[in-house]
């Protein structure tokens, strides 16, 4: 429930409200022994590293917003990169990381991988941008912002990404100690372009100069509900690397054969989610132009049901996409303020409607996983239907980001002038725009590399 | 495999495959006594080898036909037919079950016949297989041998015993279930498609081994009449090959309809304990062993090249089949292959397009390609997915820049007031033309949808013509037609509306 009445709060109001609220969670959930940030709020709930990644990009944000001292942000970025700088590396099946690149998630303690999962290379990837964020943020010259530098440097230098690629021209979606490489990579557009640019830059195993040529050459240009958009089911594969690079006006190969740029996309990918939500051919419960926003979250759980005669079948945690699905009626409502930057009248608009409509669902402008009104007073559910318990934090990170990005481009600022980005991003072939120009020290910021 | 170790019963097993025997393989057929060389020897008497033959026989060619089991082929016997026709009858199933979305009443209890369905299915294959019956081939002047064929020689062929002598042959022999190489799984029993068909009750635990064409339609039939189906799948997706966004949605309607879904799963081992089959399913390192009644598979199709002595003619073959080169012509070049035994795409509309090229090519100096083929196919699961020419990653591999017009069917109109309105049509076009390179349909009956495509493709008409194409109202291949008139929309520049915008504000003066 919202403790203070959203219509009577300006734009900029709601959003700082919500921002703030996002990044609390870092500070509620965050280990500052070691750093490491829970995956959810939930009791018990491991570390991700991709969280931590998000951790160290906000960081900044609520020392310029005055929600955290300075000190205390150093503090708890420093702890981090200790802890990952110290921790166990190895093929083994107890370590925190392998050849540089983390475990998706830790034990939130001991830091070491939890439930038998894979070593991530996009998470390596969300991880690395935080990292680098925190490098070129914390510019003074004093001794802990001094460590900060070297051991973001450090930490990105040591992965190895030429061996994440195995035998292929694209890069391995993880790995495990028994079974090696997932036998599946990348096919399509998704969130993955920080983990090429990432790579690419690398200068000490950077990925083969045309790994990124190999992805890129799934990518489908399509005209759908009359936008032309490089197909990306999920809202978040239109956002997360674009929580760190500002691709407007910069392209690569491929957005100069279709001239347009990433970031074009992302809006016009935003405004596909609202046409689909206005279609609703699902007949979904809530679904209209201001309540849409499908992405990879929390949902109701697997069961199969019968609403109004359809047959249905939910699902938990899981990635859905609009148009071509899947979908289960379950709304990510942090989707459409991730993409503030992109379209920003239409998601300030799902913003309100979502206080106005749905404000039980929201909790002192904190936004959960994801809410299904289609499950309205069925089984269990109250009269919004099922919501997500908790909070996790990918989605408070995304938001604290893209709304900072939308008032004041400081994360793209800190990026702008990383000498690491930039080079990743001409070797994959981006040129133009900001690129063109020199990089100069962003607020807040020096260059580190 | 032996029927001792599943629950399909031995072939013949009712009156209509005994009716079916009887046409396609006689049990007191007298081969012929050859006389001289034959113009065409074709081996093998499935959809290949019978349009072969017949096309060749019309011509005047002196044809012999030779046909080891029942004339036909996997696609009558075990394949196409009898799949679809085991379909329909689990779709009335689904469309009982689902009459409150259509505003009818569901009935109470929907009991599930399965035998009778099977019935159904083998009165259909005997109807079908009529139309080339032994008899009907050899009035229509086929010298029809039943036995097994070898090559003797680069011009002779010792089929049952007697010597044939060719001035050309063809090889049309086909292709069987490959199986997964699977510890335990021949100890335990397993279905493919050679004995699926044969069953004569439906499986309350059923394991589908594999996400492929055949994977997909059994599973989803299988769910609809009740079983509890696994669908065990090692990639990430289904229909390896197939667009992503078609298998995203195939994967969708099969967990909707009840499947259990298991992708990036392999199946490592398989036994038999109190008569019940454990299969070992693993994924990401974890194990998870499953108790079922029966196990689906056959995870691709391998050619049926072995007993033909090849060698002996110098046709030169591997496992992927009979090697040819663009004409069909092996490497002795008065002997030829088409269909399954030497074809990447077996399919039966495949199998029988090449037979039609042999024809011209072996017996009137023709020169037809079979890289020239425009060949479409579709998977025959609810939504249908049928694709023709090329995909957008194949064409953006060769440097083609591609561009894709997508609808949706829930705006096809007819496709909501059917209730069918899950899928899409994807026209690909070269960017900056309207050259169609191919197009993927997902739809209830996208594999009659994509025939308007094909024969675009085919006649070189592009997606702007393809436009002004008038369908009756409301057809879903309406969903074609939408995708030519978004590929008209982009191509009305801002320069053009400006100018008609000009030419109209002048007219209003």
């Amino acid at each position: 429930m919202l403790k203070v009445d959203p219509t009577s709060l300006s734009d900029d109001d709601l959003l700082d409200r919500y921002q703030q609220s996002a990044f609390d969670y870092f500070l509620e959930n965050v280990n500052p022994d070691n750093g490491l940030v829970a995956d959810t709020s939930r009791p018990n709930s491991p570390a991700s590293i991709a969280v931590v990644g998000f951790a160290l990009s906000c960081y900044p944000i609520g020392v310029e917003r005055g929600w955290m001292a300075r000190e205390a942000a150093a503090k708890l970025t420093l702890a981090a990169l200790r802890f990952f700088w110290t921790s166990t590396q190895g093929n083994g099946d107890d370590v925190t990381g392998h050849k540089g690149f983390y475990y998706h998630f830790l034990d939130m303690r001991t830091g070491r991988r939890v439930w038998r999962c894979e070593l991530s290379m996009v998470d390596t990837a969300l991880l690395m941008a935080g990292v680098l964020v925190a490098g070129a943020y914390f510019s003074s010259d004093g001794e802990d912002e001094r460590e900060i530098r070297e051991l973001a440097e450090a930490l990105y230098r040591r992965v190895d990404w030429r061996w994440a690629q195995g035998r292929t021209p694209t890069l391995r979606q993880g790995w495990k100690p028994k079974s090696g490489f997932l036998h599946y990579g990348w096919e399509g557009y998704n969130e993955a372009t920080i983990l090429y640019v990432l790579s690419m830059a690398s200068p000490d195993s950077p990925s083969s100069d045309d790994s990124y040529v190999g992805w890129t050459a799934t990518y489908q240009w399509e005209n759908i509900y009359g936008y032309d958009v490089l197909y990306g089911g999920p809202l978040f594969m239109h956002q997360f690397s674009h929580a760190w690079i500002d691709f407007a006006g910069i392209r690569d190969a491929f957005m100069r054969e279709k001239n347009s740029d990433y970031f074009e996309n992302s809006r016009r990918s935003t405004y596909l989610h609202r046409d689909y939500a206005r279609r609703n051919p699902y007949g979904y419960g809530g679904y209209d132009e201001n309540l849409w926003g499908l992405s990879a979250g929390d949902g109701p759980g697997g069961f199969r049901a019968s609403i109004e005669r359809r047959p249905h079948r939910f699902s938990g945690y899981a990635a859905r996409g609009a148009p071509f699905g899947p979908d289960d009626g379950t709304i990510a409502p942090w989707s459409c303020l991730a993409s503030l930057p992109f379209a920003p009248d239409i998601c300030l608009a799902a913003l309100r409607h979502l206080g106005d409509r749905y404000a039980d669902v929201i909790d002192n402008f904190r936004l959960p996983s994801g809410f299904n009104p289609t499950l309205a007073n069925r089984r269990k559910f109250g009269r919004h239907g099922w919501v997500s318990e908790g909070y996790y934090g990918l989605d408070q990170g995304i938001v604290v980001m893209m709304i900072e990005n939308h008032r004041s481009r400081l994360i793209w600022g800190l990026m702008r002038s990383n000498q690491h980005i930039r080079r990743g991003l001409g070797k994959a072939g981006f040129a133009g725009g900001w690129l063109s120009q020199p990089a100069s020290p962003a607020p807040g910021g020096r260059d580190v590399a | 495999m032996s029927h001792e170790k599943t629950r399909a019963a031995a072939f013949p097993v009712d009156r209509n495959d005994a009716e079916l025997i009887r046409g396609a393989h006689p049990p007191h057929w007298r081969n012929p006594d050859p006389t001289g060389p034959y113009n065409l020897v074709v081996i093998g008497a499935g959809p290949a080898g019978l349009t072969a033959a017949r096309e060749a026989a019309s011509l005047g060619a002196k044809v012999a036909l030779i046909e080891r089991s029942l004339i036909g082929g996997v696609c009558i016997n075990v394949g196409c037919i009898p799949s679809k026709a085991v379909i329909r009858t689990a779709r009335l199933y689904a469309d009982m079950r689902d009459a409150g979305n259509f505003g009818g009443d569901t009935p109470k209890h929907v009991r599930v016949d399965f035998q009778r369905a099977m019935t159904r299915m083998r009165q259909i294959r005997q109807r079908i297989s009529r139309a080339d019956s032994a008899e009907s081939l050899a009035s229509g002047g086929i010298d029809l041998y039943f036995g097994e064929a070898r090559f003797s020689g680069p011009d002779s062929i010792l089929a049952a015993g007697q010597t044939l002598h060719f001035r050309k042959a063809l090889v049309a022999t086909g292709a069987h279930a490959r199986l997964p190489t699977i510890p335990g799984l021949t100890e335990a029993g397993y279905l493919s498609n050679e004995t699926m068909f044969d069953l004569a009750e439906c499986p309350r635990r059923l394991l589908v081994i594999g996400g492929g064409q055949l994977g997909c339609e059994m599973a989803q039939a299988f769910c609809l009449f009740g079983a509890n189906v696994i669908l065990a799948q090692r990639d990430p997706m289904f229909l390896p090959g197939e667009e992503r966004d078609a298998a995203q949605i195939l994967s969708d309607a099969l967990a909707r309809e009840g499947v259990e879904v298991r992708l990036n799963t392999e199946v490592v081992a398989v036994r038999t304990v109190g008569g019940k089959k454990l299969a070992d399913l693993v994924r990401d390192e974890e194990t998870t062993t499953i108790s079922v009644d029966e196990i689906v598979t056959g995870i691709g199709r391998s050619p049926n090249v072995d007993g033909l002595d090849l060698e002996n003619a110098g046709v030169v073959y591997d496992a992927n089949g009979v090697k040819v080169d663009d004409y069909l012509r092996t490497t002795n070049p008065r002997i030829y292959a088409a269909g399954d035994v030497c074809l990447e795409h077996k399919f039966t509309h495949t199998a029988e397009a090449t037979a039609r090229i042999v024809v011209r090519n072996a017996l009137f100096f023709g020169r037809g390609k079979l890289s020239e083929l425009v060949v479409p196919w579709c998977t025959y699961t609810d939504p249908e997915i049928a694709h023709v020419g090329l995909y957008p990653t194949e064409a953006r591999q060769n440097g083609v820049p591609v561009k894709t017009y997508t609808v949706l069917m829930h705006d096809v109109a007819r496709a909501l007031t059917d209730g069918e309105e899950e899928g899409f049509v994807k026209i690909h076009v070269r960017e900056g033309s309207d050259r169609i390179l191919g197009a993927t349909v997902v739809a209830a009956h996208a594999g009659e949808m994509i025939n308007a495509v094909s024969l675009a493709i085919r006649s070189g008409m592009g997606l702007h013509a393809l436009a002004d194409v008038i369908h009756p109202f409301p057809m879903q291949a309406q969903g074609i037609k939408m995708a030519a008139d978004a590929y008209r929309r982009t191509r009305l520049t801002s320069f053009w509306k400006q100018l008609a915008g000009r030419w109209l504000a002048w007219s209003r003066r």
